[in-house]
């Protein structure tokens, strides 16, 4: 099996296929409405699909949507 | 501190005498009378490496007679679950680990208690659904906890890293294992840990057993990051539903407030697990593959267990 996660193992920003942005360490996210939302954990999962119900952060939706709508 | 359960059949209830009579343990040639009782033996000698108990010498955590009747019991389990394994899913060599390991997941059709407290249970049976939880949820991700310092250099800093998160990011409020106590509080349950393994079935008993069975044993430390991975990965969207289940019943704030943390929590955790741990430990130490997988399947097929087995009692499957 292949896969590139040593060597993604210590970015700050990881994109995972199909699912969300990870995000490492503390950062403050703007949405689209210009709210600010505060990063409280470790790492954080944003969004990438637009359907979570907590956005800007996943909630896991996107493995709820057909394969080829995930981003 | 746990409390001790009662014993249920002759090798729990030699097992409970001996530990409370305390000093070196006699050999004990009692076999289990039943499959519950081999089980919740096992959980009993499982405790004294997490909490221990008031009444028992901590000592005996490595007694060698205790430790062989540990390791006779594990064995059992061991043998048991892989004989249920279908084995390692036919995936393409080339495959994305993470894309396999998730499509795993998305075919388990297994029974979902999420969905049935979402739209039907009544209190009373949600209640019990969380009595049976409080095994585990009450040491929250402690099993995987000791595959930490054998996990490669990579694995071992996102699994730290995930369980930094679990265990509050230093602040004890925040502990996944306490938030859970502070929800049986709010309902009037007995947060002590062990109160409520007089109820557990089998099917609890043997789900919370495989994860300390993994933990505990540094040649299964694949499938204990497998089976961290797996748990993870179906944990988001059925959290929210219990949260919704919860409020449906108008249970307390508290317990919700553990589910709802869990939505966002684990949808990092999911990735976390598969991509930076699992996905380095195998590159790492490619033996370990097999295990991963086993662990993961273990974890679903556990969980099918609990869900078909609450479902039938409660006459709803």
């Amino acid at each position: 099996m292949s896969g590139q996660g040593a060597s993604r193992a210590s970015a700050d920003v990881i994109i995972c296929p199909g699912g969300p942005l990870l995000l490492r360490g503390d950062h403050v996210i703007a949405d689209e409405d210009g709210v600010e939302h505060t990063t409280t954990r470790p790492i954080s999962a944003v969004c990438r699909c637009g359907k979570s119900a907590t956005k800007p952060w996943c909630d896991g939706t996107h493995k709820a949507i057909p394969a080829r709508n995930r981003p | 501190m746990a409390v001790l359960p009662k014993p249920r059949g002759p090798l729990s209830e030699e097992l409970v005498g001996r530990l409370v009579a305390g000093g070196k343990v006699a050999p004990l040639a009692v076999e289990p009378g039943s499959p519950e009782d081999a089980a919740l033996s096992l959980w009993i000698l499982y405790e004294l490496s997490y909490r221990g108990y008031a009444e028992v010498d901590d000592r005996l955590e490595h007694d060698p007679e205790l430790v062989r009747v540990r390791r006779r019991l594990e064995d059992d389990l061991e043998q048991r679950l892989r004989a249920r394994w279908p084995g390692r899913p036919d995936v393409a060599a080339d495959a994305d680990f993470a894309e396999a390991f998730f499509a795993m997941i998305e075919a388990d059709d297994g029974p979902s208690l999420a969905r049935f407290v979402q739209r039907e249970a009544t209190a009373d049976q949600a209640i019990e659904l969380l009595q049976h939880r409080s095994l585990y949820h009450l040491k929250e991700s402690d099993p995987v906890a000791f595959a930490l310092p054998r996990m490669p250099v990579a694995a071992r800093a996102a699994l730290a890293e995930l369980q930094y998160d679990e265990y509050g990011g230093g602040r004890p409020e925040r502990l996944h294992a306490h938030l859970f106590a502070e929800g049986m509080a709010a309902l009037g349950l007995e947060s002590t840990e062990g109160t409520y393994v007089d109820q557990a079935p089998l099917e609890v008993l043997e789900q919370n057993n495989a994860m300390s069975l993994f933990g505990l044993n540094r040649r299964l430390r694949g499938a204990a990051v497998g089976h961290l991975a797996a748990f993870e990965a179906t944990s988001s969207l059925p959290c929210r539903r219990m949260a919704q289940g919860l409020a449906r019943l108008g249970l307390p704030e508290e317990v919700r407030a553990y589910y709802e943390e869990h939505v966002e929590a684990d949808a990092v955790h999911e990735q976390l697990a598969t991509r930076l741990i699992c996905l380095p430990l195998i590159e790492a130490e490619p033996d370990t593959e097999d295990d991963v997988w086993f662990g993961a399947w273990t974890c679903l097929e556990t969980e099918s267990r609990v869900a078909q087995h609450l479902l039938e009692r409660w006459g709803v499957a």
